[in-house]
């Protein structure tokens, strides 16, 4: 099983966004490195969810903020991973908007906050061969 | 030359590099010697019919091609082309 490993500052500053954004879904990117099946998450950059929709339902990032993250990552000599995002007042688990947007290669954190109550994050990585679909990542969080 | 900043989802099919320089004088060129040169990209750029895949944005500097004269957009000696994939999700 591939494993994901967010520090204590990524972590951290992940969980304030989701709580501060709620009700509405927070975004962002997390930066870090990776050795085989394990990656280790460093640092993270919130950006607007810049969704026409409604925002306690859905999110999008423009692409400014996309050439700002990949800018991020080369200047810092470091790996953007991947994304996360949070789902107000439901589970960690990808729908299937999620999944219908998913890139190869990117972790996919979600949050789930319950009431700006953290509840629960889970993470995940799409499948490259065969049917469309996620498998989930070992997520392991600071105590 | 002009660079292309190839995005990290895609890293896979050009051996791992980030960036790409080019002679090319538009985007549509810069993108075929792109392709040209990693011939697996095209799957991930291209629909069946050759044009652009709608979910993939190209930005030269800060503005998006479709606002300026899309795969004909001119690039210039210093220009920064970016890839860029669509990026959403939520419940």
């Amino acid at each position: 099983m591939k494993t994901i490993t967010f520090t204590s500052p990524a972590w951290d500053y992940i969980l304030m966004q989701a709580i501060k954004d709620f009700p509405h879904e927070t975004c962002g990117f997390f930066f870090g490195f990776e050795e085989e099946d394990r990656r280790c998450i460093t640092q993270a950059m919130a950006v607007k969810n810049a969704s026409i929709e409604n925002k306690e339902r859905r999110f999008s990032i423009n692409s400014q903020d996309y050439i700002r993250a990949e800018k991020f990552a080369l200047q810092n000599h470091t790996t953007l991973l991947g994304i996360y995002h949070s789902h107000p007042n439901h589970p960690a688990h990808p729908s299937l908007h999620d999944l219908n947007n998913a890139l190869p290669f990117f972790s996919y954190l979600i949050v789930s906050v319950y009431d700006k109550i953290f509840h629960q994050a889970t993470c995940w990585r799409l499948n490259e061969e065969g049917e469309r679909s996620f498998h989930e990542e070992e997520l392991i969080l600071p105590s | 030359m002009a660079t292309i900043i190839i995005p990290t989802p895609l890293r896979k099919f050009t051996q791992s590099q980030f960036t790409f320089e080019t002679t090319a004088k538009t985007v549509g060129e810069a993108i075929n010697e792109l392709i040209n040169c990693y011939p697996e990209l095209k799957n991930q750029i291209l629909d069946e019919q050759n044009n652009f895949r709608p979910f993939i944005n190209f930005f030269v500097g800060d503005s998006d091609i479709r606002t300026l004269n899309k795969e004909q957009t001119p690039l210039g000696e210093n220009d920064v082309l970016s890839i860029i994939p669509a990026i959403a999700g939520g419940l």
